[in-house]
């Protein structure tokens, strides 16, 4: 009997899933194992890990890891590749990580066009602290620390994380993806690829915002919280490739 | 000027940038600040000449990150700051020191509290001994006295970071980093250190590893907090170090740390002239603190008078060492013009003839 599905080499095989029911982590960090598996990457990674839901990353993959402060994992990775340029580096961050604390540190870190790959899981809100308003929080939405909605008089507006890197020179590419159906799960994995791609040809820095769900702190069901991705959250946050030096249009 | 026996004269902060490269220091990453920001100047030019990484960092923060991330792949970097910066780096310390990462920070004191400013002080002793991060950890701090040892401590900084797996502070100042001095550079003299066992090199024929602080699991974290501090009393018993000039027959001892032990040396000098026992004593490393040392003398009868140019930040450590076996004064300045000879001189006959512990504040 052929066998068709199996955990990738990239991923342990004793881990205990700790990832809320529903949440998208977990299919995000599959398709970054399948695509160090299929690009023989594992070998030469360090992943440069960051705070809050996405600590948990070392529980899960199989790799070479290096543990950065809140929001300082671009930082942490420069210092990995100007060490050794040889290594596949990359970050794996949420959205307060990465566009609130981190927005200096990732910012820059696409300004130098280091040759490191970066990913942000948007989700609209601190999952580890139990739901509270972040930078990439939507309009009106309800979270522990806006009680009341996102509004412009106290909270100001969420930050379109793809566009902005888009906008750095050093960004040798940029896209917005989501993990709500199959055709984007797939789609996902062929941006996460270009971006690592991107790095390996030492065109730049490469990133992916990562739209996914958070159930519990959204309090819906897994099927509500991913309608909720499309309905809500494309709007304001639309899926597309941005910058691509490699084809050198963006949309 | 690499690797010579040759004497020049040089600037203290240039002085740390050689032998910072002297030392294999791989990849530089700095921010500017006075008055230190000659080291990243120097280092902008000299690390591409030699293929060696060099970053301007968008931020303090962001730099000492960056060297956590350089040396987690085992190889020696550093960062330079000052004072109200190095501020910025207490969290990455922090996370430094229990993820047993061989950071080495070089701190070329300023003036504080806030913004305060650019003349010398010594007011980091507390930021540096006893930590600005959080949790329980502890960082080896090594305080130079001349440009010849900051080009030592610097070779020595790399070296411990890198035996201990521990950061490293390289605490000095602003009169040493803006200063001229004969030195010799040399050769860096310690033998290098195998890191193979731990170093983020890719998982190649080898398991992966993962160097994080995160405790979740209580009964580990406890375990390693004191792993941590065991390894602490290794390197105390190894590597406490700190210098004594006629502490024999002194009734009292003169105890500085850093550029100021220059001005108690020649103080200890007129003192024995005018015919009062003095002795001096100086801790090279501040942490480890050399505690036994100083207990000793104490129980000889030796009094000890702490000169420091902050509020007696040391003064309390050697009091804490003293254990109330004898008196402890102290002679400080803030900030400002470095303690003359004269007046460290006159505050200890001050000292001498009340017989009892004083605390003489100079303005």
């Amino acid at each position: 009997m052929q066998q068709v599905f199996s955990i990738p080499k990239s991923m342990k095989k004793d881990f205990r899933y700790t990832f809320c029911p529903g949440c998208d982590h977990g299919v995000a960090i599959r398709l970054v194992a399948e695509l160090l598996d299929e690009m023989n990457l594992r070998e030469k990674t360090i992943c440069s890990t960051s705070i809050g839901c996405s600590v948990f990353l070392y529980d899960f993959l199989d790799v070479d890891c290096v543990e950065a402060p809140h929001g300082r994992a671009c930082a942490s990775a420069t210092g990995v590749k100007r060490a050794t340029p040889d290594k596949f580096v990359f970050t794996y961050q949420g959205d307060g990580d990465f566009a609130s604390i981190g927005l200096a540190e990732s910012m820059h870190t696409a300004l130098r066009g280091e040759c490191v790959s970066a990913i942000c899981i948007n989700n609209t809100t601190y999952g580890m602290t139990g739901g509270q308003l972040g930078p990439t929080t939507v309009m009106g939405q309800i979270t522990t620390t806006s009680p009341y909605g996102r509004n412009r008089e106290y909270y100001g507006y969420p930050i379109r994380v793809a566009e902005q890197i888009a906008l750095c020179d050093g960004t040798a590419y940029s896209a917005r993806v989501a993990l709500d159906t199959i055709p984007h799960i797939n789609q996902a994995k062929q941006a996460l690829k270009k971006a690592f791609e991107v790095q390996l040809q030492g065109l730049g820095f490469g990133f992916v915002e990562i739209l996914s769900s958070c159930p519990t702190n959204w309090h819906m069901s897994p099927q509500e919280a991913h309608i909720r991705v499309k309905e809500e959250m494309m709007p304001v946050f639309p899926l597309g490739v941005y910058k691509d030096v490699t084809t050198e249009k963006g949309e | 000027m690499a690797e010579s026996n040759e004497k020049v004269l040089i600037k203290g902060n240039y002085a740390i940038a050689q032998a910072a490269i002297n030392a294999g220091c791989q990849c530089y990453f700095g921010y500017p600040i006075t008055p230190q920001t000659e080291i990243g100047e120097y280092l902008s030019a000299e690390m591409p000449k030699l293929g060696r990484g060099y970053v301007c960092a968008e931020s303090e923060i962001a730099a000492i990150n960056m060297v956590v991330g350089a040396v987690s792949t085992g190889v020696r970097a550093m960062t330079t700051s000052s004072s109200l910066a190095v501020a910025l780096m207490q969290e990455a310390l922090s996370y430094a020191a229990s993820d047993e990462l061989p950071v080495v920070l070089v701190n070329v004191m300023r003036a504080g509290p806030g913004l305060g400013y650019i003349y010398p002080a010594q007011g980091d002793y507390n930021q540096s001994v006893y930590g600005g991060g959080n949790g329980d950890y502890k960082i080896i701090v090594l305080a130079p006295s001349t440009v010849q040892e900051c080009i030592d401590f610097t070779y020595r900084a790399f070296y411990l970071a890198q035996k201990y797996r521990n950061p490293v502070i390289l605490l000095a100042d602003g009169l040493l980093g803006q200063m001229m001095e004969p030195a010799c550079f040399g050769k860096d003299p310690y033998p290098e250190v195998d890191v193979s066992s731990w170093a983020l090199t890719g998982a190649k024929d080898r398991e992966s590893r993962a160097i994080y602080s995160i405790g979740t699991d209580e009964k580990k974290q406890v375990q390693h907090i004191y792993n941590l501090f065991k390894k602490f009393e290794v390197i105390a018993e190894n590597e406490t170090s700190y210098e004594e000039f006629e502490v024999e027959d002194a009734d009292i001892i003169l105890t500085a740390f850093g550029s100021i032990t220059r001005n108690i040396k020649a103080a200890m000098k007129v003192l024995r002239d005018k015919g009062v026992k003095a002795g001096c004593f100086r801790p090279v490393t501040l942490s480890p603190f050399p505690h036994k040392r100083i207990n000793e003398l104490a129980s000889m009868g030796k009094d000890f008078a702490v000169v420091e140019m902050n509020m007696g930040q040391m003064f309390k450590d050697v009091k804490y060492a003293v254990e109330g076996k004898s008196n402890v004064s102290l002679i400080n300045r803030p900030v400002g013009e470095w303690l003359s000879v004269e007046e460290i001189v006159s505050a200890v006959e001050k000292i001498m003839e009340s017989k009892y512990a004083a605390s003489i504040q100079y303005s």
